[in-house]
C-alpha cells in the first residue's frame, strides 16, 4: 500500500493527527514515524476484552509502553499474549477498551496495512522471508517509500537508501552474506532478516513473538543483544517463554494471567510475587 | 551484483543465456538472408524460402513464449490462455491484410473481403474501418491484447483469484473467444479465418525478399522482447514480481499493490504474446479461430517448462525445440503428436524440473564448484 495513501487515510479519519510527509519518497532520518508521545508513553492499551465463543482471551486489559523501552510479556499458554498482539496490529478487533499509539492514532479505526504504516511493525514467530531472493533484496523489498509499479520499473536505489541498507545489514550482522539467497539462512540469521526488514520501515515500535524458539544458544545470546541495542530508537514489546532469555533482556516484566495483567515489574519483583509463583513460575 | 538497470545495456551485463541468445539472434540474422537470397538455388547450401518461414515461425512462438514466462516464471501467474493474445494480434494485422487484397480477391469486390461477398454483405462492418491502414491494424495489434488483459486482469486480481482458478479462467477466455469468432457474423470469416493474403506495405508477401524481411523483423522483435523483460525482471519492480510469486500475503504485508503489480506483468505480457500473433500470421498465411483453441495455450506452457521457466531464454529454447519435434513427428508419425508431446511434459517434470537450460545451467556451476540453486516459485 502507498504511504501516502495510508497517511491521508489516517489524518482524513481523525483531524487531531499531525500532517504527515507528503514527499513520494522519505529521506533517511526521516522515515522514523512519530506517533505523538508528548505524555512520555508510545502505546496505550486500556480496558481491552476480547472473547471468543464466550471465552474471554482478554479480560480488561491494561498495559502502556513507554518510548525506547524493552518490554517481555510472560504468561502461561491461553494467557491472552499472541491476542492482545493481534489486537494491536490490528488482526482481532476486540469488544471493548481503546487501543493508542502515541495521543493520537487511534489503532483500532486503522487497518492492518495501515497500522504497519503508521509505525507499528510485528514480527511473527515463524521466519518468512523471501526465500528466493538475497538478503539485501528482502531489505530493498521492505523498505519504506513509494512502493507503485511505475516508480519501482525505472527506481534504483539512492545513495542513501543504499546506506539505510548497509545500516541495517550491520545491526543484523548479515552483512558478509548479504549476496546470499534468505532460504540459505540458518534459522536463527531467518529471524534476524526478519527483524531487518522490520527494521528497514523504521517502526517506532516492535512487536516481537517467541523470537528465539528454536535457536541454538549462540544464537539465542546474539539475539539478546539485538533486541537490547535496539531498544532506545525503537519501543520493543517481547513476548517469550524462554524465562533466562527474558533475565538477559527484560527492565521491565509484565506476567499475563487469564487475559489481564498480574503483576508488573523486575524479573526479580515477579519472581518474588506469590501470585506469580502459584499460576506460573512456580509450576 | 544487485543488478544496476538504469540502462538497458547493462541489463545483459551478468546474462550468460540471454547473451548467447542475442549472439545467436545476429547470427541467425545473418546468415539466413545470405543462405536465402545470395546463394544460388543449385547449391547444396541454398535455405528454402520455406525453411526461412518455418525458422521465422518458431521465433514469433519463441516471443509467445517469453510472454508467458513473464507471467508464469516471474510472477506465479499460470496462464492457460495465451494463445488468445497471440490469436487477437493476429487477427488484428489480418484484417489489414484482408483489406490490402482489394479488388484483386475472387469476386474482386475493392471494399468487402471475399467471404464477406459470400455471405452477401453489403456494407463493411464499422470495426473493419481504419484497417486499410496498416498504422491502425499495427495499433490494434497492441491495444486489443492489451486492453481485454487489463479487463480480464482488474477483475480476476482484483478478486483475488489466483493459482488453478485463474488458470481455469483463462481458458475458459480462450475457449470462449474461440466459440465467438466460429461465428460467421462475427465479422471475422468463421472457421475459415483469413487467408490468401496477397501483400504487405506493397511488398509481395511471397516473394522470398519478403518474407526475409519478416523474418529479419521477428529476430528484432525476439531480442527486443528478451531485453524488455529482462529488463523488467532485473529492476526492484521485477524483484517485487518475484517476491509476489514466491509470498504473495507476505508482499501485500509488507506494502506492496499486489493486485497492481500482477496486472501491469500480465498486460505487458499480454501485448508481447499480440505481437508474437502479429508477426505469425503473415509468415504462415492464415490466421483461423483454431488458435484460440485450449490446447494451444497448453502447449505454450509446455515450451516453457521444457525449456526452463523463470530464465527467459529457457523459454526460447523450449519453444523452438518443442515445435522442431511438433514439425517433425507431424509429418513423420502424424497420431502420435499428442502422445509424444504429453510424455514430453510429465518427463521433464519428472526428471527435468528446471527444463533443459536449468539441466545446462547445473552441470555448468556443478563443474565449476558452485552451489547450484534451486529455481524457485509455486506455479
Amino acid at each position: 500500500m502507498n504511504v501516502n495513501a495510508v497517511m491521508g487515510r489516517l489524518s482524513g479519519r481523525s483531524k487531531s493527527v499531525k500532517p504527515f510527509r507528503t514527499s513520494p519518497l522519505l529521506e533517511p532520518g526521516e522515515w522514523a514515524s512519530a506517533p505523538d508521545e508528548s505524555h512520555g508513553i508510545t502505546l496505550y492499551v486500556e480496558d481491552i476484552t476480547v472473547s471468543f465463543d464466550g471465552f474471554r482471551a482478554l479480560n480488561n486489559l491494561t498495559l502502556y509502553i513507554r518510548p525506547g523501552e524493552l518490554r517481555c510479556i510472560i504468561g502461561p499458554n491461553g494467557a491472552g499474549k499472541t491476542t492482545m498482539m493481534d489486537v494491536i496490529t490490528g488482526k482481532t478487533r476486540p469488544d471493548s477498551g481503546s487501543a493508542w499509539f502515541g495521543q493520537s492514532i487511534d489503532l483500532l479505526a486503522l487497518t492492518e496495512p495501515e497500522i504497519a504504516a503508521a509505525g507499528i511493525g510485528r514480527k511473527f514467530q515463524k521466519p518468512t522471508v523471501f526465500e528466493q531472493h538475497t538478503v539485501f533484496e528482502n531489505l530493498e523489498l521492505a523498505m519504506a517509500g513509494n512502493k507503485s509499479v511505475w516508480r519501482l520499473i525505472v527506481a534504483t536505489l539512492t545513495g542513501a537508501e543504499r546506506d539505510r541498507i548497509d545500516e541495517v545489514l550491520g545491526i543484523i550482522q548479515l552483512g558478509e552474506r548479504r549476496f546470499e539467497r534468505a532460504g540459505a539462512l540458518s534459522h536463527g540469521q531467518k529471524q534476524w532478516l526478519e527483524i531487518g526488514m522490520l527494521l528497514m520501515q523504521d517502526p517506532r515500535l516492535l512487536l516481537v513473538d517467541e523470537p528465539v524458539a528454536g535457536m541454538t544458544p549462540q544464537e539465542t545470546e546474539r539475539t539478546a543483544e539485538l533486541l537490547v541495542s535496539l531498544a532506545g530508537r525503537h519501543s520493543v514489546v517481547v513476548v517469550e517463554h524462554d524465562m533466562d532469555f527474558v533475565r538477559a533482556i527484560a527492565k521491565t516484566v509484565t506476567v499475563l494471567h487469564e487475559g489481564s495483567v498480574l503483576a508488573e515489574g523486575s524479573i526479580d519483583q515477579v519472581q518474588a510475587n506469590p501470585k506469580v509463583v502459584e499460576v506460573y513460575l512456580g509450576e | 551484483m544487485d543488478a544496476i538497470t538504469r540502462f538497458p545495456g547493462s541489463v545483459l551485463r551478468s546474462d550468460r543465456g540471454g547473451s548467447v541468445l542475442l549472439g545467436l539472434l545476429a547470427a541467425l540474422a545473418l546468415i539466413v538472408p545470405v543462405l536465402n537470397l545470395a546463394v544460388p538455388e543449385s547449391s547444396g547450401l541454398h535455405l528454402s524460402t520455406y525453411t526461412v518461414a518455418l525458422l521465422g515461425k518458431y521465433l514469433t512462438y519463441a516471443v509467445l513464449a517469453v510472454a508467458v514466462d513473464l507471467v508464469w516464471g516471474y510472477c506465479g501467474i499460470l496462464s492457460l490462455g495465451h494463445a488468445a493474445f497471440f490469436a487477437l494480434g493476429g487477427y488484428a494485422i489480418g484484417m489489414y491484410l484482408m483489406r490490402e487484397i482489394g479488388a484483386r480477391g475472387v469476386y474482386g469486390n475493392p471494399l468487402l473481403p471475399d467471404f464477406m461477398v459470400f455471405l452477401n454483405w453489403k456494407e463493411l462492418p464499422w470495426y473493419w474501418h481504419g484497417f486499410d491502414m496498416f498504422w491502425f491494424a499495427a495499433l490494434m495489434v497492441i491495444v486489443v491484447p492489451g486492453l481485454l488483459a487489463l479487463a480480464f486482469g482488474w477483475l480476476a486480481f482484483r478478486s483475488r483469484v489466483t493459482g488453478v482458478y485463474l488458470s481455469i479462467i483463462t481458458q475458459a477466455l480462450t475457449y470462449a473467444l474461440m466459440l465467438a469468432f466460429f461465428r460467421n457474423d462475427m465479422g471475422f470469416g468463421g472457421n475459415n479465418g483469413f487467408t490468401d493474403f496477397k501483400d504487405v506495405l506493397g511488398f509481395d508477401l511471397h516473394k522470398s525478399s519478403t518474407r526475409v524481411a519478416l523474418f529479419l523483423l521477428t529476430v528484432v522483435a525476439l531480442a527486443g522482447a528478451y531485453v524488455g523483460c529482462r529488463y523488467i525482471v532485473a529492476s526492484r519492480a521485477g524483484r517485487v514480481i518475484q517476491a509476489v510469486r514466491d509470498a504473495e500475503s507476505r508482499a501485500r504485508f509488507i506494502g506492496y499493490r499486489v493486485e497492481s503489480y500482477k496486472l501491469w506483468v500480465w498486460v505487458a505480457s499480454a501485448v508481447l504474446a499480440g505481437i508474437a500473433g502479429a508477426l505469425y500470421v503473415p509468415q504462415v498465411g492464415i490466421i483461423n479461430p483454431s488458435e484460440f483453441s485450449p490446447v494451444n495455450s497448453i502447449e505454450v506452457v509446455i515450451w516453457v517448462a521444457v525449456g526452463g521457466r523463470g530464465t527467459l531464454y529457457g523459454a526460447v529454447a523450449g519453444a523452438v525445440i518443442v515445435n522442431y519435434f511438433k514439425s517433425y513427428f507431424t509429418s513423420a508419425l502424424p497420431e502420435l503428436w499428442l502422445y509424444a508431446l504429453g510424455a514430453l511434459f510429465v518427463l521433464v517434470t519428472l526428471f527435468l524440473p528446471r527444463g533443459v537450460v536449468g539441466a545446462l545451467t547445473a552441470r555448468r556451476k556443478r563443474g565449476s564448484g558452485v552451489s547450484v540453486q534451486v529455481a524457485g516459485g509455486a506455479g
